[in-house]
């Protein structure tokens, strides 16, 4: 009798524990990019390590994930457990008290392992509110047998003259090769992120000390009519609707010699199954003026966990399971080294199984080391970002200011008339969020 | 002559209208060719239009991330359920409002029209916050009903435009011939305003069947339609046009099928008493 009772009792706990352990249940918010879509295919190694969690993903395109998150975010609609998030969002969203801190990722997580300048750019009053998933820089990326054809050499840290001097020298037009693409699509995270990092190098910047705009100052000037003059010379017809996907597409067919943008564009470049000139790609550092900054920006895709969650604890493991070392192992394990995430490990850099398959790896890790989010330009700033400031006034600011220089670019605009309209257009703004009087 | 020239003004008219018909087609057929070559060749520049290689490995792909009979499912709900309660709600509305008008009458279908004015970004957050108090968001329900009142001013003035034309000597004959306004609605009024109803009912379902902004705001995944299903294959860094086409393939598909097999009824209900 005794046995029976016992096994009553036993089977009556296990049925009570199935459903308790099949309770968490993690909606994750993600966007469409090649790393986050291995992340999904790979879900199912995580819930078997974690059998009391089930995963359902959300993939939205990345103005609507925006748009979507912020809304629930802002309600406390408690829709998402783990959001992914860029680092312009961090900051501004950690001082709301929207973002759980990430304080329980584990022993073996080795923070100190995350590269010094992502890290940062995920912290807020030293904490961790976001875990990296994947960071970029921008850099040069040119074909290494058309410089050869024209007798030119691409230094490591190559000055804007010797950019513009290429791109002229490289550009023919009736065979449809063009000097070099840039971004023209309007959009805070589309030109402006270029733009940005690009006047960074002129010595511009977005704000002085007091948070006046600055786009009445020679250094804003020479920027843009430095860059409207090279596209129309050397750029592709159309470049002012083209962003990071319609450059890349050029670029592989194989009809831009230079392209500066992310550096998580190299591994598709140099992917013989994407693009046909995989095998003649070289790379620099994005260009400077000798000014002390490079034109290149930092960012990085983020996963954190939002206040309404309230599954706080499941999605600190998905989030520490997604961004540790042992992922990027997995990662490789399955799809090869040169599939693993790039830009938050500093182990990964000195990985050599790594380095032998990335022909970019040494790049884009002195790229993302030359960015500097806290001290973005050569003179001082109130705001913290490299390709834009954290504020959140950016988005719509630098999407207006966006529109006016991608006008300037298709030629319905002068350059004056851009700065101008960019000036007033962010001064109005700055006066009614009362930054300034 | 006479019967020349009438011959080439209809060869040229018949021709012309083959080309705006396949200028209008153009980015469907497009989108179902890139949704068979690779990534490479949906890019290649040139772009290849029928000479490339063909594959179906993108919706072998897109069906193995995404469910999409989960996704299907959700629209014919949401589209159908909404659509019939919107149709409703609106045939006895303007029925009331074409055959015993007030002198309110305009002011309440311009009132109604207004509604339809206001960005609907503009009640996001109430209507989010609502949802969320209710706990509506990411169900079926809270999207049968937004998009039934998103619609329902179109679908009112529509049905009274219809029963505006049909004259009232008609249904006064039948009175006199002792009919109840049941019978009068069912057998009088509902034979001629069906090809309005119709058309309306078609219209209203692609309307649903299509609408992105509250079905991506307000669902996350159980009651996501296929308007997220193509959402998800929109990427900023990457190149997915294949496997975007094919998702956008497979998610209007049904809605063109429905479109094929209805045109005559659409077309008729849409120029209903446009001529007399």
């Amino acid at each position: 009798m005794k046995h029976v009772l016992g096994a009553v009792c036993g089977a009556s706990c296990l049925l009570l524990a199935v459903p308790a352990m099949a309770e968490t249940t993690l909606t994750i918010a993600t966007v469409n990019n090649g790393d986050m879509i291995r992340m999904q295919g790979l879900t199912g190694e995580f819930t078997k390590k974690n059998p009391d969690i089930t995963v359902k993903w959300v993939t939205l395109e990345e103005n609507v994930l925006r748009q979507r998150v912020t809304t629930d975010i802002a309600t406390k609609g408690g829709q998402f457990d783990v959001l992914t998030i860029g680092t312009y969002e961090v900051p501004i969203w950690a001082k709301k008290g929207w973002l759980v801190p990430l304080a329980n990722l584990g022993a073996d997580y080795d923070v100190a392992d995350l590269l010094p300048k992502i890290k940062d750019a995920v912290s807020a009053d030293g904490k961790l509110y976001a875990a990296p998933f994947y960071g970029e820089s921008s850099m040069v990326m040119y074909r290494t047998d058309l410089f050869e054809k024209a007798g030119l050499k691409m230094p490591e840290k190559p000055s804007w003259d010797v950019v513009i001097d290429a791109a002229k020298k490289l550009t023919d037009k009736s065979a449809g090769t063009y000097g070099i693409c840039l971004r023209g699509k309007a959009g805070w995270g589309e030109n402006m992120a270029f733009l940005s990092a690009m006047a960074n190098s002129y010595g511009a910047r977005w704000f002085d000390e007091k948070w006046q705009p600055q786009f009445n100052t020679p250094e804003w000037k020479t920027t843009l009519t430095t860059y409207v003059n090279l596209m129309k010379e050397a750029g592709p017809p159309g470049a002012s609707s083209n962003g990071f996907n319609e450059n890349l597409a050029l670029f592989n067919a194989g009809k831009c010699a230079m392209w500066i943008d992310a550096t998580v564009a190299a591994s598709f470049v140099t992917n013989p199954k994407e693009s046909k000139v995989a095998d003649k790609v070289g790379f620099a550092l994005a260009p400077n003026t000798g000014l002390g900054k490079n034109a290149n920006w930092l960012w990085a895709w983020n996963l954190a966990i939002p206040a309404g969650s309230k599954k706080t604890e499941a999605a600190e493991k998905f989030i520490a399971w997604a961004t540790s070392k042992d992922y990027t192992k997995l990662v490789a394990s399955k799809e090869g080294w040169a599939n693993v995430p790039p830009g938050t490990r500093t182990s990964l850099y000195q990985n050599d199984e790594y380095l032998k398959v990335a022909p970019f790896a040494k790049l884009t890790l002195a790229s993302i080391d030359a960015a500097d989010p806290n001290k973005p330009t050569v003179k001082p700033v109130p705001y913290v970002g490299v390709q834009y400031a954290a504020i959140p006034e950016f988005q719509g600011i630098g999407t207006q200011v966006g529109q006016q220089f991608s006008a300037a670019l298709a030629g319905s605009m002068t350059v004056d008339a851009a700065l101008t309209a960019a000036q007033s257009a962010t001064e109005r703004e700055m006066k009614r969020a009362g930054y300034i009087k | 002559m006479a019967r020349m020239a009438t011959t080439r003004r209809v060869m040229i008219s018949t021709a012309a209208a083959w080309l705006f018909g396949f200028l209008i087609f153009f980015p469907i057929l497009w989108m179902g060719l890139a949704s068979f070559k690779t990534e490479l060749e949906a890019f290649a520049i040139p772009p290849s239009f029928l000479f490339f290689h063909w594959t179906t490995e993108n919706y072998a792909t897109v069906q193995e991330r995404s469910d999409y009979l989960h996704h299907a499912m959700n629209s014919i709900i949401i589209a159908g359920g909404s659509t019939l309660i919107a149709l409703l709600i609106a045939i006895p509305a303007a029925w009331s409002m074409a055959f015993s008008p007030t002198k309110r009458t305009k002011d309440i279908l311009l009132w109604m029209l207004s509604t339809k004015m206001m960005p609907p970004v503009g009640v996001l957050v109430p209507i989010y916050l609502i949802y969320k108090s209710l706990g509506l968001l990411d169900s079926r329900i809270g999207l049968v009903f937004i998009l039934c009142l998103g619609n329902l001013p179109i679908v009112i003035w529509m049905l009274f435009t219809y029963f505006k034309e049909i004259p009232r000597d008609i249904l006064e004959a039948a009175r006199m011939d002792g009919a109840t306004i049941g019978r009068e609605l069912v057998y009088v009024l509902t034979p001629m305003a069906i090809p309005g109803l119709a058309s309306t009912l078609l219209l209203n379902l692609i309307l649903a069947w299509n609408e992105a902004f509250w079905t991506l705001n307000l669902s996350t995944s159980s009651a996501a339609p296929l308007t997220t299903f193509i959402a998800s294959y929109s990427s900023p860094e990457g190149l997915f046009w294949a496997k975007l086409s094919a998702a956008s393939t497979l998610a209007i598909a049904p809605i063109l099928v429905l479109g094929w097999f209805s045109q005559k009824q659409l077309v008729r209900g849409l120029t209903f008493g446009a001529v007399k």
